[in-house]
């Protein structure tokens, strides 16, 4: 188990899950998202890499309707 | 009208009515409203997702970023820091290099902090990005934008969602005479003869957001903007007649009865 920061809300994922593997749960894969991971951006490429740890913080961002 | 050709950067754009998405009842109500204003080119936000609603649907569902031109914008932003983060995301997201800057300097206007605009848009251009930049309506900072490589200049016409129209148009003129990149007013259009004014004066376009989403009827606001515009731009290359202060009559004196 490892608890991190998503969008700012507490969630506790199960231990070596990467980014890929949190998309594929929350059914993300194929949107049109983009991903910082500690405040660092993540390419796509490096989804299936990226290994989340404890205190993990993750923002999962998207196009809303803007002016 | 087919030479008069409207470009930012390298894109080229069929429509100078550039709108924005946001305040629509629904998204259903934004794709119509889109449609309608004959735009290619639509400002979008940058927020969470939320993870937890899945069948929530989502903009990109209603508008394809294939057939339309996203334009990513940092509204909501206070600082160069937030501005920057939220448009490297937006390039991460869809490969966007051309993006609008717009850094807000106090909540009850929602003028531009002039100050960290310049300094966002000096990194951006450093970075690779085509910048579209909201400004105050100074001349001397529109003409520092340009130096600074804005791809196109966007003085507001009035505070951002007031409706208020053109307040000043000496300013706005000034800055269209000294410019050579595009001049866009974006923010504070209320109506459609607004519109038309900013295209008289010689803005290359205008963006609209509350103007249309928050009319009575948005789906016929949007056209009528879009007629709005293109009369505007017409108006513009006719070029006015000369100003007189009496009266010349329309019909010949001569052979009067």
């Amino acid at each position: 188990m490892a608890k991190i920061q998503l969008n700012g809300k507490k969630t506790v994922i199960s231990s070596k899950m990467t980014i890929y593997d949190l998309l594929k749960k929350f059914n993300l894969i194929n949107k049109k998202i983009a991903i910082e991971h500690n405040g660092i951006i993540i390419p796509k490429l490096n989804y299936k890499k990226k290994k989340l740890k404890d205190k993990d913080k993750l923002e999962v961002v998207h196009f809303i309707g803007g002016g | 009208m087919k030479s008069d050709i409207f470009k930012i950067g390298k894109i080229k754009l069929k429509s100078r009515l550039i709108v924005g998405t946001g305040k629509y009842k629904n998204f259903k109500e934004t794709a119509r409203a889109v449609k309608e204003s004959g735009a290619d080119m639509v400002t979008v936000a940058i927020r969470r997702i939320n993870v937890l609603d899945k069948k929530k649907p989502i903009l990109t569902d209603y508008l394809n970023p294939k057939k339309i031109i996203y334009l990513p914008n940092t509204a909501g932003c206070y600082s160069s820091e937030e501005a920057l983060r939220t448009l490297r995301l937006a390039r991460e997201m869809g490969g966007w290099k051309l993006v609008k800057l717009e850094v807000l300097g106090d909540k009850k206007t929602l003028f531009p902090n002039m100050m960290e605009t310049l300094k966002s848009t000096k990194i951006l251009v450093k970075e690779g990005f085509k910048v579209m930049v909201y400004c105050t309506d100074d001349p001397i900072l529109a003409k520092k934008l340009e130096d600074y490589g804005a791809s196109a200049i966007m003085p507001l016409a009035s505070p951002i969602g007031s409706g208020l129209g053109i307040q000043n148009k000496t300013n706005i003129s000034m800055i269209i005479k000294n410019s050579k990149v595009p001049v866009i007013i974006d923010a504070g259009i209320g109506t459609a003869s607004d519109a038309t004014i900013a295209m008289e004066l010689g803005c290359d376009g205008v963006l609209i957001n509350s103007a249309i989403a928050q009319a009575k009827k948005p789906i016929l606001m949007a056209r009528a903007f879009k007629s709005a515009v293109i009369s505007g731009r017409e108006s513009f290359l006719a070029g006015r007649m000369k100003k007189n202060n009496l009266a010349i009559p329309s019909s010949p004196v001569g052979g009067l009865i």
